[in-house]
């Protein structure tokens, strides 16, 4: 579904916000009455994580010259491999100077909390008009008292299957519990259509999967003072848990990195893997077949069509913790001080964050963003597909890096470490045994949290 | 301008023209002086190599002494980022997998690269056209070349898995990547196949100074091919492959763009080199202290790999007979 006047029209109603019919036109009577003058002569750079959905980048670059139009700021939007934002965003610290505003993710503004600009203002102002700001969202922006960075949305990280795979394996339901979950791996691999999740390092799926699982067994990195208490029995219990899930795991899931899962899913290597559901929206967009298309196209789009109606997603299951244990995919947009105009940037996070930006955007990304503001939820596009649903509660269902501790630099800096990954990946390769792979993380994330 | 001691003692030194009829001026006198000028004109390249070189070495020892995390100053804290990891099991890991890589690559590099050097010193049809083939794995960027090779080492999309699958040879991919050995093997084997043409062509070079009279003079004595390659162009070779076996170690231990594509260092840090896990720490993990003590701790390897070539070197020359 493409944006258009329609769909605009309803995502602005639903949340009741006067229906203002043009972009532009709205952006210019915000522009009048928004707290946030831009300095004159503005001009802002922003780095973001590339798309992995084109119609939602399209969404984003409308919102920006809309906002150039109206508020005369200029603004330059570079697009980079998401790994490579925070080593970017880390020389621009470092040094005093860079894009103004980094759109990274998970707790990157967390590396840097004394380097951000304040936007306190900002997120009172959306979180009062918009019904205030949803679960773990808060934990995301806040630094102490401070909101360091604007969650804009989270990109929800749950289990892709193939239907008919999961039919076949004897299971008329998505498991719900961590033991049946593996029972449906095993089954899985039995009848040749195993799953794959990566052990790799890879930022989003890695990190998300891996984290569900030791949280989901009652572990933690660290308790609530920031003690680390990575080393013990029920982190033992999930590093078993995740050993054996591994070993019904297609061969190569540990050199997996963010791209691979999806590719193999597509080309129906992998019948179950953990990805936001860009794997679907884009076989959906595939499918199509282009006016003129030869003979391999049209197979090609067929392949798609029935890929996308083969395949649903389900949330993660529920471990011994009995309740959700999942880390989902937050991207925060972050202004440094270093910028020449910190006005500009918070004008632009109120306008991006205002529902007749924010609506159309969610819609045009199909599922891929899931809002962090509650008045959001009623948004269109969680009733336009039952196979995206879920993804509606993403951010609801999600704890934070360093959960039971706090978001802080040390949490940011033991996940950027990739300290969970590389525990679990250890084992489940069978490079250390379980009490090694634990001593070691402790070692690791004592040096940070000492 | 006023003269500096280093100026005036310039001028003691060249104070040897006594029967100069007209008195010049001391700046006449320094400004004739050879070496004065030639201060002026390496004044770049110093500066150069202070600003670029020397200045961010002496500042990463001195960080590596340092706390210092991305964004906030650190207190020097002497050694003891070293020794936090001398007892970290990960940077053994990454030193081991930095030696056997090292190695590894280097001994396949040489032997291979030296065969095809002989190779291409015979006559052979095409041989410009040949040389110049041979020198394009080097010509690509590395970040490309690991990019072609993550395609070719996919454990799914692999195309020697796909051949060979094909063939009904095997009945699965091949786990390159995922495996800890294999996927070792597999980056010595990327590293391997972009570094053979500067070993090829340089002792390709060097071949070709070898005089044609010694081989002559062998064949009448009628000495076997091995015998001529043992005794004439190997010893003829040495200083050669000193120079160019140094270069290669010290390419070879400071990779990093291969691994980073192709691994991340991964799995569980089976590939971790001392250059990328320096990277992590540092630039991701924002330790900027530890990264820095990482990387400083490649010195002494470096230097290692130098001084073995350097006297390899000059006892070529005493076996050349030219020792002076």
């Amino acid at each position: 579904m493409t944006l258009d006047r329609r769909t605009f029209l309803t995502g602005a109603a639903a949340v009741g916000v006067a229906a203002s019919t043009d972009l532009l036109s709205f952006a210019k009577a915000w522009a009048a009455t928004n707290s946030w003058k831009p300095e004159a002569g503005s001009e802002l750079r922003i780095t973001r994580w590339r798309r992995y959905l084109e119609a939602e980048d399209k969404a984003f670059m409308a919102i920006t010259e809309a906002f150039t139009k109206a508020t005369g700021t200029k603004i330059t939007v570079v697009s980079e491999n998401w790994d490579d934002i925070q080593p970017k965003a880390s020389v621009a610290v470092n040094v005093g100077s860079g894009p103004d505003m980094f759109w990274g993710l998970f707790s990157l503004p967390h590396l840097f909390p004394d380097h951000a600009v304040d936007v306190t203002d900002v997120a009172d102002y959306l979180g009062g008009k918009y019904g205030g700001w949803i679960g773990a969202s808060s934990t995301f922006g806040r630094s102490g008292d401070k909101w360091i960075c604007i969650p804009v949305a989270v990109n929800g990280n749950y289990i892709n299957y193939r239907i008919s795979a999961v039919k076949k394996a004897g299971f008329s339901e998505f498991p719900t519990t961590n033991a049946a979950f593996l029972e449906l791996c095993k089954a899985l691999k039995a009848n040749n259509t195993p799953a794959g999740l990566p052990l790799g390092r890879a930022t989003a799926d890695a990190n998300a999967w891996l984290h569900w699982a030791l949280w989901s067994h009652n572990a933690s990195l660290v308790d609530e003072k920031g003690k680390v208490i990575i080393d013990a029995p029920e982190t033992a219990d999930a590093l078993r848990y995740v050993k054996a899930l591994y070993e019904t795991f297609l061969p190569g899931t540990a050199s997996w990195l963010d791209p691979t899962n999806n590719a193999a899913f597509a080309a129906g290597e992998c019948y179950l893997t953990n990805n936001g559901c860009s794997i679907y929206q884009n076989a959906l967009a595939q499918s199509k077949v282009p006016e003129g298309a030869d003979a391999g196209a049209k197979e090609q789009a067929a392949k798609m069509a029935a890929l996308a109606a083969d395949m649903d997603h389900a949330v993660y299951p529920i471990g011994v913790a009995g309740k959700p244990t999942e880390l989902q995919l937050a991207f925060p947009l972050v202004a440094f001080k270093y910028t020449k105009y910190p006005q500009a940037c918070k004008a632009f996070m109120a306008f991006l964050m205002e529902a007749n930006q924010m609506n159309p955007w969610l819609e045009s990304s199909r599922g891929y963003l899931t809002q962090t503001l509650n008045a959001y939820d009623s948004n269109p596009v969680w009733t336009s597909d039952p196979k995206i649903k879920i993804f509606r509660e993403a951010t609801a269902r999600s704890l934070w890096p360093g959960f039971r501790g706090a978001l802080d630099r040390r949490a940011a800096a033991a996940l950027a470490d990739f300290i969970i990954v590389d525990m679990f990946a250890s084992v489940a390769t069978g490079r250390s045994n379980e009490k090694e792979a634990m001593a070691n993380a402790a070692r690791s994330a004592q040096r940070i949290y000492r | 301008m006023s003269l500096t001691m280093n100026a005036q003692d310039a001028i003691a030194n060249v104070a040897t023209k006594p029967e100069t009829p007209v008195r010049r001026s001391r700046w006449m006198a320094l400004s004739g002086n050879r070496n004065f000028q030639a201060i002026w004109f390496m004044l770049p390249a110093v500066a150069f190599l202070i600003l670029f070189l020397a200045y961010p070495l002496a500042y990463g020892v001195w960080l590596s002494f340092t706390d210092t995390r991305m964004g906030s100053p650190g207190e020097f804290i002497g050694i003891g980022n070293y020794i936090w990891l001398i007892d970290d099991p990960v940077f053994i890991i990454a030193v081991m997998n930095t030696l056997i890589f090292t190695a590894g690559a280097s001994i396949f590099k040489f032997v291979i690269g030296f065969y095809l050097a002989i190779l291409l010193n015979k006559r052979l049809p095409f041989k410009a056209l040949i040389r110049a083939v041979v020198l394009l794995p080097w010509i690509v960027p590395t970040a490309l070349s690991a990019i072609a090779f993550w395609w070719i080492l996919d454990s799914q999309f692999s195309v020697i898995s796909w051949s060979l699958k094909s063939l009904g040879l095997i009945d699965h991919n091949i786990n390159f990547l995922g495996d800890r050995d294999l996927a070792r093997a597999s980056v010595i084997f990327a590293n391997v196949w972009r570094g053979i043409p500067f070993i090829a062509i340089t002792l390709l070079a060097g071949l070709q100074t070898v005089p044609a009279s010694l081989y002559e003079a062998a064949t009448i004595d009628g000495a076997s091919s091995w015998q001529m390659f043992r005794r004439i162009t190997y010893p003829m070779l040495t200083p050669i492959i000193a120079v160019v076996m140094t270069f290669s170690v010290l390419f070879t231990f400071t990779e990093f763009q291969l691994i980073w594509v192709l691994t991340r260092g991964g799995p569980a840090n089976a590939t971790d080199l001392m250059a990328t896990l320096s990277y992590q720490r540092a630039i991701l993990g924002g330790q900027l202290g530890e990264g820095s003590a990482i990387a400083v701790a490649m010195i002494p390897f470096l230097l290692g790999a130098i001084m073995i070539s350097w006297f390899g070197l000059q006892r070529q020359k005493w076996q050349q007979g030219n020792d002076q």
